[in-house]
């Protein structure tokens, strides 16, 4: 017989969260890329409230300026503030971001997980997939934006129309890459034995997607998540840069860097500000995703 | 494999009918009227008659076979006849440009090359460029270049070309005047200065589009390099004497081009899609212009057409990577 007095643990017991924000912390890109998303989603949603200039405040007499004190970042042609600006479109980009993420997340997840569930719906979800796949994503927006834009904004106003038509648009053209790896999981852990003991006591379908597979399958979820809100700020600020998204004086990154690039050739350096914005989000929620990626994988964590 | 690859070809015929009808549904919604433009003084009933003109009298489901005609059956007639001096096309409607009146695939004719020399040299630049980056940061993992690579393919991803493309033109026109502003596509290459001049308008939107192929490719190379590098045929490759540079410039480097090779077909369609920002940006006049130009004007055939050769291209590619990754890999046989 083996002596039993040795097998106490050493540490105390904890999760698997803890377990996964032990490898999370590790990884020192993933660390850095959520400080700085965490530091940019503050300073646009809680920055304007310390920042006196209103971003729409219009001061003609001191229009393109360079950066001062008063204007850190400068004023465009009609002497708005352009941090103002900056702050306020952060807002809209990662709002727009977060919220095209989240309904692409849950149409991927639902098609995913009811194509890996249910054998019979398998084969028409898989091609629907297929299909959406094989559509030109972004001039199939671009249409879109054309069509939609009047209607809605008619309907519920134009900031708010453009936002759902944006959103909507983004979220229905991007669900696929989730569906697929969220099926493909989802068709591995039906083999497991814990979904046949479920099984074996007559939990029903409902119980079991929601209390046996999707737990399971919420990293994959999550690492397209953070890929989801980078590919989301990206399509919205390429919209808007093409002029088919928000309206012109409402502010977002892509807006921005649209009106700076038609001031290229006098005020090259307004380029500057709302590009960085994008790809430094852009950037820092890839790591987040990467190191998310890693620490969600059991067989790397604990290396 | 022929089975294979005849399926294939079967099957992408309903994807792309469905992509079209997609799309036709889509404008079928469409609140513009292509009539807006006519002046008030113009009676209702001549006005009716010039939408029967363009072809706007019908129900939908007629249109749309009309359009695929059209597309699939009087466009070839019409390239056939142009190489050939034949003259089947004689007589039958083409698609008609809303915009300018005019068949709307000879204003495609005239803006493809445009697109075509921009985004097929950006695209061989930037595999040239990937695949040695890819090859050499695999052999030395985790090393300084490895690690310098994998941050700069990380900031290709992440900076999106409506960034770079404006960053560059402020670097390298504005600032240092070496390239040209604006591309400029009247310009005609006829002895080596205005060659010279072609290769300098060239130089920023090839650069910019080159990135993110760049990134993208030399980070599947080095993915798949590093899969084959430490398998059995690679040590018996070197128990053998092989020089190392003939282990991985031959034995692993052929095989791990096989998915490589699949990802560069699939990449292409969506270097053209990535091309109509940076047209817009460099003021290239080639398809992706006259895309966002048709959807402004609401020049709803136009739009449709290009729309869905995009997604014809996509259709495209995927069958050639699916095929090609069949033929390269003989492990993998689909019937």
């Amino acid at each position: 017989m083996t002596d039993t007095t040795n097998t106490e643990p050493t540490t105390p017991p904890h999760s698997q969260w803890y377990d996964v924000w032990h490898q999370f912390k590790a990884h020192k890109g993933a660390m850095l890329g959520g400080i700085v998303f965490l530091i940019i989603v503050f300073g646009v949603f809680l920055g304007p409230l310390l920042w006196p200039y209103d971003a729409t405040y219009i001061d003609i007499r001191s229009r393109n300026q360079g950066p001062s004190f008063a204007h850190p970042f400068g004023t465009d042609q009609l002497g708005r503030d352009l941090l103002a600006r900056m702050m306020a479109g952060g807002q809209t980009s990662i709002a727009v971001g977060l919220t095209a993420m989240l309904l692409a997340l849950s149409l991927g997840s639902f098609v995913g997980i009811v194509a890996g569930f249910f054998k019979k719906l398998d084969g028409p979800l898989m091609r629907l997939t297929d299909l959406f796949l094989a559509l030109p994503i972004l001039p199939l927006l671009l249409v879109m934006m054309m069509l939609f834009r009047e209607p809605l904004s008619s309907a519920v106003g134009p900031e708010r129309g453009i936002f759902i038509l944006i959103v909507v648009a983004i979220g229905i053209t991007s669900w696929m890459p989730t569906a697929r790896i969220v099926r493909g999981d989802v068709l591995a852990l039906k083999e497991r034995e814990f979904v046949l003991a479920a099984r074996s006591i007559g939990t029903s379908n409902k119980n079991m997607i929601t209390r046996h597979i999707l737990p399971n399958v919420l990293s994959p979820i999550m690492v397209s998540a953070t890929l989801g809100i980078a590919n989301a700020i990206i399509t919205e600020s390429a919209l808007s840069f093409l002029g088919l998204g928000f309206p012109p004086d409402f502010p977002t990154w892509g807006r921005l860097l649209n009106d700076a690039v038609q001031y290229l050739q006098d005020y090259p350096e307004r380029v500057f500000w709302p590009g960085l914005g994008i790809s430094l989000t852009v950037l820092s929620v890839n790591y987040l995703g990467d190191g998310l990626r890693d620490a969600l994988d059991p067989r790397i964590r604990g290396r | 494999m022929l089975t294979f690859t005849i399926r294939r070809l079967i099957l992408a015929i309903p994807t792309l009918l469905f992509i079209s009808l997609v799309i036709f549904l889509l404008l079928e919604l469409a609140p513009g009227d292509p009539m807006a433009q006519v002046p008030l003084t113009v009676p209702p009933e001549v006005k009716e008659k010039m939408r029967l003109a363009l072809g706007l009298g019908e129900p939908g489901y007629i249109r749309f076979y009309k359009w695929l005609v059209q597309f699939f059956w009087v466009e070839p007639q019409v390239l056939f006849d142009h190489m050939f001096g034949t003259a089947f096309s004689e007589g039958k409607l083409r698609i008609i440009s809303w915009q300018h009146r005019g068949p709307v695939m000879d204003v495609v004719v005239e803006r493809l090359p445009q697109t075509l020399w921009v985004v097929g040299l950006s695209y061989i630049v930037g595999i040239m460029i990937a695949l040695p980056i890819g090859i050499y940061s695999a052999y030395k993992q985790y090393s300084m270049f490895d690690q310098a690579g994998t941050f700069i393919t990380m900031i290709g991803y992440s900076i999106p070309p409506f960034f770079t493309g404006p960053l560059v033109i402020v670097l390298f026109s504005v600032n240092l005047g070496w390239f040209p502003f604006i591309y400029d596509t009247t310009h005609e290459v006829v002895d080596w200065d205005s060659f010279v001049y072609q290769l300098r308008q060239m130089i920023m939107p090839v650069m910019v589009l080159a990135l993110q192929t760049t990134a993208q490719i030399s980070r599947y190379m080095r993915a798949s390099m590093l899969d084959n590098l430490n398998q059995d045929y690679v040590r018996t490759a070197r128990a053998k004497g092989l020089s190392e540079k003939v282990v991985v410039l031959v034995h692993v480097l052929r095989n791990s081009m096989i998915p490589v090779v699949t990802v560069i077909a699939l990449g292409l369609p969506a270097i053209f899609g990535g091309a109509i920002i940076t047209e817009q940006v460099f003021s290239v006049n080639g398809i992706g212009a006259q895309l966002i130009g048709a959807i402004q004007a609401n020049d709803l055939p136009t739009v449709q057409t290009l729309t869905f050769m995009f997604a014809f291209l996509i259709v495209f590619f995927n069958l050639i990577a699916d095929v090609l990754y069949g033929v390269l890999d003989p492990r993998i046989r689909y019937d």
